[in-house]
């Protein structure tokens, strides 16, 4: 392993320590228990608060700010963070018109968010995000994962919680954003947690890992690397296919957002290329690709690959993702 | 059951587990996502770290310090399930009492029934509950029948075995081996293993008294 590190025990506190110090105009870092807040706290708006095991970063901490987050709550690496530090950040940001926790659906996460939210005295609801569509969801399965897509949930419920709409209205548009948007990953090396020191899986030069998870949990299918236009070819295709089995379909506009999330060690250019290839595939299925994020948003440490998340837009959604926004790692508008 | 125990079983359970770096961290690197090990770790040495505090208590009140310290420090699934297990097991020592086998076995069960509450889990899911459902059950009929404390243990550690080994044949659907599907097959599962390595070393440690 060859990493910046001093104490494999302190990287998170030190890399938390970094970002705050980083960005003191936008947050506030609180240790033990760890999370992150707003520096300057939001008045009269529901108190939207996400968290979830580090490595991913910038999610979550990267998404606090005005249009966004108002607390994060970072776990151990690929850990989800515990009920107190969900208790304290609550009762950090809480301005009397209720709780939104969202939680990316891992058992982890969703337990230790369900005994904070147990305990809180406070109104509350969750927002669950399961937008990987290479988890097949049944009832016997924790079903499908939250992934990339949870940074156009935050953003849009964090720009409708600013309005001052109240908790119903926003897990609404929560749940609608999440149920309309799908994800798929594919790994082409694994990702090394640093207490670990090793790589989580391994895989050859000749293989890549269809499906994979931003743990590097394993997807559903081992492949031979191919042409990129191969490979995301079968994103895209899986990705509408799931749209189709869920009978969802793009509004008269047939307008789309494409979010192309790099995983962490795959280049930028890479990444253009990647969307240039879904571009090109998603108008050949007359979707007009409206909106668009190209970068680093949901990683998995210093795995290379790359996911791809469409989310079928609406009037309601497409207002709510261009409102303005200012956290570390999505400006615009303000 | 006296505090005293509880301590030497976390002491014992802190050695074991970290005796076993290698082979739950392969077994969690194969079906999992590589935390089971550094996460079981960090609870195990945290309870071990916890003796003067815990020494002056109640049983009921030192198994239920430790759930709560647990909750607070292990996170990811094995945080809040392995916290539900001593919280509530502590509730039902507390409240019946811990003077026989069976009233100390009604309560360990009472604790697996808060893991497969908070897991939403049952038996053949590839899970700890592969291993902890069956010596629930166990451990209650034979305290039933007033088996003697070391025969229940003797039992009780194959019990656990049978039951980890079980999970070796299992697709997962629950916890993050899930989207592996058939791929699963074959490999034991982590949290199954650690329980099992857990109910063991309790199970000897009366064995040796």
């Amino acid at each position: 392993m060859k990493k910046f590190i001093n104490n494999v025990d302190n990287v998170l506190v030190e890399s938390l320590s970094g970002f705050a110090k980083a960005h003191s105009d936008l947050v506030e870092l609180n240790l033990e228990p760890n999370f992150l807040t707003r520096a300057e706290k939001a008045q009269n708006k529901v108190a939207i608060i996400s968290g979830g095991g580090s490595g991913h970063e910038p999610l979550h901490t990267g998404y606090i700010g005005y249009g966004m987050l108002d607390a994060a709550c970072p776990g151990h690496v690929f850990t989800s963070p515990t009920p107190d530090q969900m208790l304290m950040a609550a009762e950090a940001v809480h301005a009397d018109k209720g709780v939104l926790f969202i939680v990316k659906n891992y058992a982890g996460d969703v337990m230790n968010f369900e005994m904070a939210a147990e305990m809180l005295p406070f109104e509350h609801a969750t927002v669950l995000i399961s937008d990987d569509c290479a988890v097949v969801n049944s009832t016997y399965t924790t079903g499908r994962r939250g992934v990339a897509g949870t940074v156009i949930v935050e953003k849009c419920v964090g720009s409708l919680a600013e309005t001052g709409a109240d908790l119903q209205a926003c897990k609404a548009l929560g749940d609608k954003v999440n149920n309309r948007t799908s994800s798929i990953g594919v790994a082409l090396t694994s990702c090394t947690v640093p207490a670990a020191g090793r790589p989580t899986f391994d895989i050859n030069e000749t293989e890549i890992e269809m499906g994979v998870g931003i743990h590097g949990e394993p997807g559903r299918r081992r492949e031979t690397m191919r042409l990129a236009d191969e490979i995301i070819g079968d994103c895209v295709q899986t990705i509408l296919m799931d749209f189709k089995t869920r009978n969802l379909q793009a509004t008269k506009k047939h307008e789309v957002l494409l979010l192309v999330n790099g995983f962490g060690a795959t280049p930028l250019m890479e990444l253009y290329l990647i969307y240039n290839t879904a571009a090109k595939l998603l108008n050949l299925h007359n979707l007009e690709i409206s909106r668009s994020l190209v970068g680093n948003y949901t990683t998995a440490l210093d795995m290379a690959g790359a996911s791809i998340t469409l989310c079928l837009l609406d009037d309601e959604i497409k207002q709510h993702w261009d409102s303005p926004v200012h956290t570390a790692a999505l400006r615009w508008g303000k | 059951m006296k505090t005293e125990f509880i301590l030497e079983a976390a002491l014992a359970i802190q050695q074991i587990i970290l005796a076993n770096e290698n082979a739950l961290e392969s077994l969690d690197r194969e079906i999992g996502d590589g935390d089971h090990y550094i996460n079981m770790k960090r609870g195990a040495t945290t309870v071990a770290e916890m003796q003067a505090d815990l020494a002056p208590l109640k049983p009921d009140e030192a198994l239920n310090k430790i759930g709560l310290k647990l909750l607070s420090t292990i996170g990811g699934a094995s945080g809040p399930l392995l916290a539900s297990f001593f919280i509530n097991m502590a509730k039902v020592l507390k409240e019946k009492g811990h003077e026989s086998n069976l009233k100390i076995a009604t309560a360990f069960a009472s604790g697996v029934q808060a893991i497969i509450q908070r897991g939403k889990a049952g038996i053949g899911e590839k899970t700890m509950l592969d291993v902890l459902i069956p010596v629930s059950n166990q451990f209650v009929l034979l305290a039933t029948q007033n088996c003697d404390i070391k025969l229940i243990c003797t039992s009780l550690i194959h019990t656990a075995e049978q039951g980890m080994l079980s999970t070796k044949d299992l697709i997962a659907t629950k916890g993050r081996a899930a989207g592996l599907g058939e791929r699963a097959i074959g490999h034991i599962d982590p949290g199954a293993r650690s329980c099992q390595l857990m109910i063991e070393t309790v199970c000897k440690l009366v064995l040796d008294k």
